[in-house]
């Protein structure tokens, strides 16, 4: 294989006039096409590419519903049924971007996940990790802004809800909540605000992509061994058409259950009450976010009063406090992660004691993800908190110790070793 | 990665897209409604025309004196099988409130396919003023907007009753099984015959409440059969797509090891 896009020559004359005064053929030849990638990567490297894609759909069915949305507390719920209704396809597209949104979620999620298990956060990966977590973040404040625009009753509510959060710091607390809101509560210009929001950080979310893609195809992709690419002759094959091949098979399958949603379950992921005008006189029963933001508030809410984990700063911040923090930092930390995961190995394969701990950790957050959407009382506050400790207890104390006092198992020498181990039958590629 | 951590990760990923998602909305008491027949469940699932033109004139004659539907115009009254004649002339038996004119009046004209329903009431506070201090919520979204859909309506429709002893009922409340808290504002809306069906169907209390909620099934999701039927075409594509895109994958990566 040749180094990546060197050698660059077309046939057309115009694309040799254009590359001479930018070299964008060359730099799209090498970046996506000749590309080496490990030739041992799973179907669980296919959640990046889908996540890009995702997030493509989202732009476009967002900014068409942009065309037809009015930000105004006393038509937005109005003009969101008039496309469901008056909008020429306008259902679909609405379909499309709520349930587009959870989509994002659970493809995002499950690529995080996959680099949990297989170490793609360690040296030299660091920041390719680190952009992750800010896109992660990025995505949070969308989703959130977004559920607002409908002016729902859980729009309404759940963005009372979460702006407030921010009253739990002191004495600037009251004020940052105001300057959030534009006034005294949750109105109009929370609503305009929002909106601008909402439409402006999907782009920051692409900018945030492309540096995540630079850092990702400066030390290329990690893989499951976790072993570094050490020929590319031999430990790796071009981008296309391998992956791209890969990459669509796998988008066929994402937009299977993505249409499954959109047509015969549009409504399975959101709460009946945001078909309720927001009002802001009635609060509903239970205020819960959306599904994918659940782990994150059990965790706010199981910092009570008498929670263990909340005496030792108790003498100095408000539970409320606490576990604002607390839900923040779950985020935060796994910017730490390179460096709290002591271990030299990568992959959880070699790793035969942490890799039950990431499969705990991970019926952990989705048990987080349960309570979280239970009404704060009885089992579930005592469940909750025990989570919420292991969570913490996971990230921060076993990730450290068990990389120190684990013996990993012995590493392939490449991977075309560990390929041709797997598949004793196949004869190296000459 | 062993097959079965592959599994494990798959169920993960569905036990947090499908387990999490009805979790959320478990609240209260109150059993759950019992599953009824719907002719618009289901993949290939579409309104029964019969129902919805009757449930419309159960919504017509009893609901409409409390409750508005306005998201609904008499036009959106072609997709339960009127033809545009028909649409014009029941549009035309209501008086809709215009203006103003050249003069600066208000008046009133006969309506048109374009207006939406007439609302009972001019504002909230007339109709809290009519219904003892209690709001009747607008319809058209009700089956969206309500845990349980159209199940729940129809229970709730039909799930009036005394209240069992020793259970406390305010003044002016009726217990209601399905109800959240089982006291509700609302008088038992249906009972048999409440409205003489022109087809001959048999107006008992339980067909009225089916047919209404057809209808208030329709209103809520008007897409919902040009939904169903693009889905049909859209999941045989994907499948058929997904298959040759997996062959072509078999195919590339054939000669590679």
């Amino acid at each position: 294989m040749s180094s990546q896009g060197s050698e660059f020559k077309s046939n057309s004359a115009i694309v040799n006039w254009i590359e001479y005064r930018l070299p964008v053929f060359s730099f799209m030849n090498g970046q996506l096409n000749e590309y080496p990638t490990p030739k041992n990567l799973n179907y669980m490297w296919n959640f990046g590419s889908l996540a890009g894609i995702v997030l493509v759909i989202m732009i476009a069915t967002g900014i068409t519903l942009a065309m037809h949305y009015t930000a105004h507390v006393d038509y937005a719920f109005d003009s969101v049924e008039r496309i469901m209704r008056d909008v020429n396809y306008g259902w679909l597209i609405r379909y499309i971007h709520m349930n587009g949104g959870s989509f994002f979620f659970i493809v995002v999620y499950i690529h995080i996940f996959r680099g949990l298990y297989y170490g793609s956060y360690k040296a030299p990966r660091e920041i390719l990790w680190i952009i992750g977590v800010f896109i992660l973040l990025a995505m949070m404040a969308t989703a959130f802004m977004g559920y607002v625009l409908p002016w729902g009753q859980m729009s309404f509510w759940g963005a009372t809800v979460i702006t407030n959060l921010f009253s739990a710091f002191p004495i600037i607390g009251e004020s940052v909540v105001e300057w959030l809101w534009g006034g005294f509560v949750v109105d109009n210009p929370t609503l305009n605000r929002f909106y601008a929001l909402h439409y402006l950080l999907p782009f920051v979310i692409v900018g945030l992509v492309f540096v995540h893609l630079w850092a990702l195809h400066v030390h290329h992709s990690n893989n499951p061994t976790g072993v570094e690419i050490k020929n590319l002759g031999e430990d790796t094959i071009p981008f296309h058409p391998y992956y791209t091949i890969k990459d669509l098979f796998g988008l066929g399958v994402l937009l299977i259950f993505f249409a499954g949603f959109v047509f015969y379950a549009p409504n399975y992921m959101g709460h009946p009450d945001n078909y309720i005008e927001a009002n802001p006189l009635v609060t509903p029963a239970h205020i819960v976010p959306e599904w994918y933001f659940l782990p994150f508030y059990a965790i706010l809410r199981a910092f009570t009063a008498d929670f263990f984990l909340y005496w030792p700063v108790s003498w100095l911040i408000s539970a409320k406090l606490a576990g604002v923090l607390a839900m923040f930092g779950s985020i935060l930390l796994f910017v730490l992660l390179p460096w709290l995961d002591t271990s030299r190995v990568r992959s959880c394969r070699y790793r035969p004691v942490y890799r039950y701990f990431f499969w705990i950790f991970l019926i952990d957050c989705i048990v987080l993800g349960v309570v979280g959407g239970k009404p704060a009382e009885g089992v579930w506050v005592t469940i909750g908190q025990i989570a919420t400790f292991w969570y913490f207890f996971h990230l921060v104390i076993l990730t450290p110790l068990i990389g120190w006092l684990e013996t990993p198992k012995p590493l392939p020498e490449s991977i075309s070793a560990s390929v041709l181990q797997d598949n004793p039958a196949a004869q190296p590629a000459e | 990665m062993t097959m079965n951590n592959k599994l494990l990760s798959l169920a993960a990923a569905s036990v947090v897209a499908l387990g999490l998602g009805s979790s959320a909305f478990a609240a209260g008491d109150t059993p759950t409604p019992p599953k009824q027949a719907w002719s618009h469940a289901g993949i290939f699932g579409t309104f029964d025309r019969g129902a919805l033109q009757r449930g419309y004139q159960v919504y017509k004659e009893v609901c409409a004196a409390c409750h508005s539907a306005n998201l609904i115009a008499f036009r959106h009254l072609r997709d339960i099988g009127y033809s545009e004649d028909q649409v014009k002339a029941i549009a035309a038996t209501y008086e809709v409130r215009d203006g103003p004119n050249d003069e600066g009046e208000m008046f009133t004209r006969p309506g048109r396919p374009s207006d939406r329903l007439p609302s009972p009431f001019p504002n909230e506070q007339a109709a809290r003023a009519a219904n003892n201090g209690a709001m009747p919520p607008d319809l058209s979204l009700m089956v969206k907007a309500r845990a349980g859909g159209a199940d729940y309506l129809y229970g709730l429709l039909t799930g009036y009753g005394d209240a069992p002893a020793g259970f406390k009922l305010q003044d002016g409340m009726n217990y209601n099984a399905y109800f959240p808290g089982h006291q509700i504002a609302m008088a038992p809306p249906l009972a048999d015959e409440a409205v003489e069906y022109a087809d001959g169907t048999k107006p008992t209390q339980a067909q009225h409440a089916k047919d209404l909620t057809t209808f208030l099934a329709w209103t809520a999701e008007p897409e919902l059969e040009a939904r169903k039927r693009m889905g049909i075409k859209v999941m045989l594509f994907l499948l058929v797509l997904t298959a040759m895109l997996y062959a072509l994958k078999r195919a590339i990566w054939r000669d590679l090891h």
